[in-house]
């Protein structure tokens, strides 16, 4: 067998192995804590298959993971650490709110404009962890995470102090305009164009990693940055322009999940989906094109929590349980490396005759 | 009566190179015996196996004549084995006690008894003549002195087989004089030693009997009495590698590589390289010859951009190098083949072709002026690059980790080379490279040298430097011990002379000779 | 003028050691980890599930030391985890913090409200609390009593800790692996003992001190357990543990630094300030004080080499 169909081979059985146990350990606590067991496991593991309605659901739910991951994929591939992800989908989600109230533009333009300051407020918060990285060697990973905090501050703080909708009695933002409205696609669900941009995404950010320069560069650095540095490439300045990138990209991704989804600012904290986003990225073995299917695979397993939660006495917060049990997982390289060994030596000295 | 044996062992490590094959050996008590080979042999994993560091995939291991099963190295150590590395495995911020006592330690209560264990250090350092002050910083101690301590860290952990992976690549002659007073005398008390090394006057006066390794098989067990340096030669190499290479008389061009008055200092202060000054001329093969650490190193990161230097200069083509700038030098056209390519010089888990490409992102033909890659063009490089330079894989597209080291290599000299540098500095090109690649290497350089272009070509392999160089400089504590023009005026003693800072040319001479 | 006017009062002082002793707790604990060369992103998750057992096991068995009991083994639990997948299954260990920490913020909330029937706090069940301690004698000297006197019992057990560690580290044959291996593991190998064993008791002694932080957020600062109430603190305690240069005493100052700005975000509470800044302090601070550390080592290293060129 050739190395790189064992590779395949382990790799995907790897992956098999982990969404069966994922599976296994969701009705292994259902069975343990509910009274209902068989009611929770169904409607967690049918229930999002009920109606049309609920596998619009999974859609939905998938596109603002599909950008988080893509970002993180682009970040991990550059061989960094930065979990700004979350920061930048929060302050993109404040730009396309700003865009969105502020501005009078008519239908076609007004998203655009909205999703380009998103992405624009998602690159700069991204860059600030990466220069201080580039400028004065500080770890990206705990100022990111600091970083994330402040921003969930100062996001909720705009909103509160400069776009707060006087009526409303907790904190929610003005509507914005329906011209800012990214459109819903699919009727009888709330599936909207986002699902698309998302899916253009991972298309646009797999070319970009594997047919094109940049990306190519990103992979060199990541794998070796030494290597990078030996052939010549600036490899500080190739993780900066990373970081910048999968920034954009999570803070579009933050404008197309609220311009899809809401008419107007009612967080109060960060919603979460960078964090999600690295299970995402892991899953999908940090292939872009692989990403879309891994969110919908975790987005299937949030909506399944939330059908269960309402329908039964199991909270939906078992999911969280289950995505750090997968996440656990999956970043074990030594797993199932004993197999991999095995093969390897089999085929090497089946090829050379001893 | 043999101290241990180990029977048919053969090692596959997990990307599929071959590292040992069916191998026996013999060791018996009190004995030093040499275990020689080239680099890349096997020497040190069939040593690793021994020391519990690896597991063999497969094959027996008897220790005085009982089997045993040596999965760690505490295993080994309770068995009466200890190693001491080629790279030291000391702490470098704790003391010579601390570093001696580490997993030994001595309580008082719950504390470690500092009192007792610094009387144990110096009890054991006046036993077998290695003294040591036990409350000194690792890191302030010399070469020497951290060997000694790797050797008496083995032998308070009771260890009767010592195993020596190439102590004397870092030591100075004197070091290695006191090293070799110090392991006769431990031959005396008993100790049985195995010394892997290849050099093959060391272990003449060291050793009684001597295992060859080639290519991960065993060439047989010798006294040193019953065998001669032209045949263990012989079997380190075997036949072929006698280098037949065919070379014209070289056509020396103008000079393209000019180093003035050149200084690498160390953190300290310490010169690594020592105001050196030669000149590099187009269609010439300049070799640098040297003991490992000598400076050879820090003057390729000078001129490869990879390192920093505090005085001097290097031209080339009359512009200066300046460190950190391996875009512009590269782009000036200086190829770098790195002495450790496995942790530069490639990218481990991309691809052949990915591999071949890392140098030429600024090439349009196969980037595109949009930064596109264009596919078909890095396709038919990289299928001719494979065929061009005989690297065996299936398939440009598989990981490079999954190739042998041999075909790694040519991987980077293809890149290299493919990039059409006026200048290649290449260190340790064949090193751990098997012998049809080794060749292959070889004559790729002296194409190269042939068509005009400059080669630095730094090496271990004495055969290799006579084989190749115009010119040959020998590298001795930094500073140029020698320049040999006629390589016909000396022989292999000779320059070992040289290379230990025994003899040292007039300095005038030398200064003149490297122009 | 008020706000200077209560730094530099007893009660300001009271609640900066109040807010400074998990982060002396959970520092300390990535001090061992760090200088075993592992660095412990999942001190957050390990501090909020050690947290939430401890209000879960005082409660139901009506006695503290089974709670502190229940939150150590769930920190220890969350730690051997951790430990098995970075050392043994070789996962990195960022993404195994990450996995830790998402898998704490589901399974505290999941845990609470099976056992309240809510999802925010615990406030609904009776759990038990840390005592303040008054020490004899000292307490009734003016100025020091006020100062040093009737403090939780953890806050004292973390300057305790302070020592025991840096005794532990410096003094004893497991400090002494555990320097060793965070420096050379390959020294540790070769002399035969294993790096993973050394590794994992640095990981435990760790979860530890991350558990006891934990539990003095909800069974000290507060006498409840909140969702999400660790609040990064578990980053900020690696934050303190580099800008310390991971020995005990000065991961312990840097802590106190860190711990001042949370203070002073509690009392700036108080003012016309945007309380959205006010809540951003004690993370800006990490950033500031981290690059400030840097820059400062920059020099150094740049120093310490033109010196030796000189």
């Amino acid at each position: 067998m050739k190395t790189r169909s064992i590779n395949q081979l382990v790799d995907s059985t790897k992956l098999a192995i982990v969404v069966v146990v994922a599976c296994l350990l969701v009705s292994l606590i259902i069975l343990m804590v509910s009274d209902q067991p068989w009611v929770a496991i169904s409607s967690f593991f049918f229930g999002p298959f009920s109606t049309i309605r609920r596998i619009g659901n999974i859609l939905e739910g998938a596109i603002p993971l599909i950008f988080t991951a893509l970002a993180v994929t682009l970040i991990f591939r550059a061989g960094q650490f930065s979990m700004i992800s979350e920061g930048s989908f929060f302050i993109g989600i404040l730009g396309a709110t700003i865009v969105g109230i502020s501005l009078d533009l008519p239908a076609g333009l007004h998203p655009i404009v909205a999703l380009l300051v998103a992405g624009l407020l998602g690159a700069i918060a991204a860059a600030i962890p990466a220069l201080l990285k580039l400028k004065w060697q500080v770890s990206e990973v705990v100022t990111s995470i600091m970083l994330n905090y402040i921003i969930q501050f100062f996001v909720i703080y705009m909103i509160n102090y400069h776009f707060r909708d006087p009526e409303a009695s907790s904190l929610a933002s003005l509507k914005i305009a329906t011209t800012a409205s990214l459109p819903g696609i699919v009727p009888g669900t709330r599936i909207h164009l986002g699902l698309i941009i998302a899916l253009i995404f991972s298309a646009l950010t797999w070319f970009f990693v594997f047919r094109m320069k940049a990306g190519y560069e990103i992979r060199l650095v990541g794998d070796n940055a030494d290597f990078a540095r030996y052939v010549g490439i600036r490899a500080p300045l190739v993780m900066v322009m990373a970081q910048v990138v999968a920034g954009a990209i999570a803070g579009i991704g933050g404008g197309v999940e609220f311009l899809g989804m809401y008419s107007r600012f009612k967080w109060t904290v960060s919603p979460g989906y960078g964090w999600t986003g690295i299970a995402v990225a892991l899953l999908a073995r940090r292939n872009p094109i692989m990403v879309p299917f891994a969110a919908i695979f975790i987005a299937y397993l949030n909506v399944g929590s939330g059908i269960m939660a309402r329908s039964s006495d199991v909270g939906s917060e078992i999911v969280y349980i289950i995505q750090g049990v997968i996440m656990l997982m999956i970043a074990a390289d030594a797993l199932l490396q004993g197999w991999r060994q095995r093969l390897v030596v089999k085929s090497a000295t089946a090829m050379e005759g001893i | 009566m043999t101290a241990l044996r180990m029977e048919h062992i053969t090692k596959v490590y997990p990307n599929g190179v071959v590292a040992n094959r069916d191998i026996v050996f013999d060791v018996a008590v009190g004995e030093i015996h040499a275990l020689s080979g080239e680099n890349g042999a096997g020497k040190t994993t069939l040593m690793k196996i021994l020391f519990g560091e690896e597991t063999a995939t497969e094959g027996k291991i008897f220790i005085h004549g009982e089997e045993q099963y040596i999965h760690t190295s505490q295993d080994a150590l309770k068995l009466g084995i200890g190693m001491v590395h080629q790279h030291f495995m000391l702490v470098p911020s704790l003391t010579v006690t601390e570093n001696i006592i580490l997993g030994i330690e001595m309580r008082k209560g719950l504390s470690i008894d500092y009192t007792q264990s610094k009387k144990l250090v110096q009890e054991y350092g006046e036993k077998y003549h290695m003294y040591l002050d036990p409350d000194a910083k690792v890191k302030d101690l010399s070469v020497g002195q951290k060997q000694k301590l790797e050797i008496l860290k083995v032998l308070i952990r009771g260890a009767k087989i010592l195993i020596l992976d190439e102590p004397t690549a870092v030591l100075t002659p004197q070091e290695t004089a006191e090293l070799f007073t110090e392991l006769k005398h431990l031959r005396n008390e008993g100790f049985t030693i195995i010394f892997i090394s290849h050099k093959l006057s060391e272990v003449r006066e060291l050793c009684d009997h001597i295992t060859i390794i080639r290519k991960g098989e065993s060439k047989g067990v010798y006294a040193l009495a019953d065998i001669t340096d032209e045949e263990i030669s012989q079997k380190m190499v075997g036949r072929d590698v006698e280098l037949t290479i065919a070379r014209s008389e070289g056509k020396r061009g103008k000079t393209l590589l000019k180093v003035e008055n050149l200084s690498v200092l160390e953190e300290g202060g310490k010169p690594r390289v020592d105001n050196v000054s030669f000149n590099l001329h187009e269609g010439e093969i300049l070799g640098i010859a040297g003991v490992e650490g000598n400076g050879q190193s820090e003057l390729v990161d000078v001129i490869t951009g990879l390192g920093n230097f505090q005085h001097g200069s290097v031209l080339f083509q009359n512009k200066p190098i300046k460190y950190n700038h391996v875009k512009e030098i590269r782009e000036a056209g200086i190829g770098h083949i790195p002495e450790d390519r496995m942790s530069i010089g490639i990218a481990s888990n991309l691809s052949i072709t990915e591999n071949l490409l890392a140098d030429k992102t600024r090439w349009k033909e196969f980037f595109g002026k949009n930064g596109l890659l264009i596919k078909q063009k890095i396709r038919s490089f990289s299928a001719k690059m494979v065929e061009d330079y005989a690297i065996l894989c299936r398939d440009p597209e598989v990981p490079i980790s999954s190739l042998s080291g041999g075909n790694i290599q040519k991987v980077v000299l293809a890149r290299e080379l493919s990039s059409k540098p006026q200048l290649i500095v290449a260190n340790q090109p064949t090193r751990g490279v098997d012998v049809g690649a080794t060749e292959f290497i070889r004559k790729q350089l002296l194409s190269m040298r042939d068509a005009g272009g400059a080669v630095l070509l730094v090496s271990s392999d004495l055969r290799e430097l006579f084989g190749l160089s115009d010119r040959l400089l020998v590298m001795y504590e930094g500073k140029f011990a020698a320049c040999i023009t006629d390589l016909t005026s000396i022989d292999e003693q000779g320059l070992g002379r040289y290379m230990l800072g025994l003899d040292t040319q007039d300095t005038e001479m030398v200064m003149r000779n490297a122009q | 003028m008020t706000v200077l006017s209560t730094i530099f009062s007893f009660q300001f002082v009271d609640m900066w050691l109040r807010v400074a002793t998990p982060l002396i707790f959970t520092s300390m604990g990535a001090v061992v980890c760090e200088r075993s060369g592992v660095v412990n992103l999942g001190l957050e998750g390990i501090m909020l599930s050690a947290a939430l057992m401890g209000v879960l096991g005082s409660a139901f068995s009506g006695s503290l030391f089974i709670g502190l009991l229940s939150g150590l083994a769930m920190g220890l639990f969350l730690s051997a985890v951790f430990a098995y997948f970075h050392l043994v299954l070789k996962a990195n260990e960022v993404l195994c913090g990450t996995a830790i920490n998402t898998f704490a913020g589901g399974f505290t909330v999941f845990m609470l409200e099976i056992v309240t029937g809510e999802k925010g706090t615990s406030a609904s069940i009776k759990s038990m609390a840390f005592p303040t301690v008054d020490i004899p004698i000292i307490q009734h000297i003016p100025v020091l009593g006020q100062l040093l006197s009737g403090h939780n019992l953890l806050t004292y057990f973390a300057f305790i800790m302070v020592g025991v560690l840096w005794y532990l580290l410096y003094k004893t044959p497991i400090g002494l692996r555990i320097r060793a291996v965070g420096e050379n593991e390959h020294a540790i190998h070769s002399v035969g003992i294993s790096v993973t064993k050394v590794r994992f008791l640095a990981i435990m002694i760790c979860g530890v001190m991350a558990s006891l932080g934990g539990m003095y957020l909800s069974m000290g600062y507060l006498n409840m357990f909140v969702r999400d109430m660790v609040a990064g603190r578990g980053f900020i305690s690696l934050a303190a543990n580099a800008m310390g240069h991971a020995t005990p005493v000065g991961t312990m100052l840097s802590a106190l630094v860190f711990a001042f700005f949370d203070g002073l975000s509690n009392i700036l509470q108080a003012l016309k300030i945007p309380s959205e800044f006010v809540q951003m302090l004690p993370y800006a601070a990490t950033i500031v004080g981290l690059v400030l550390y840097s820059i400062q080592r920059i020099n150094a290293v740049k120093r310490h080499k033109a010196k030796s060129f000189a």
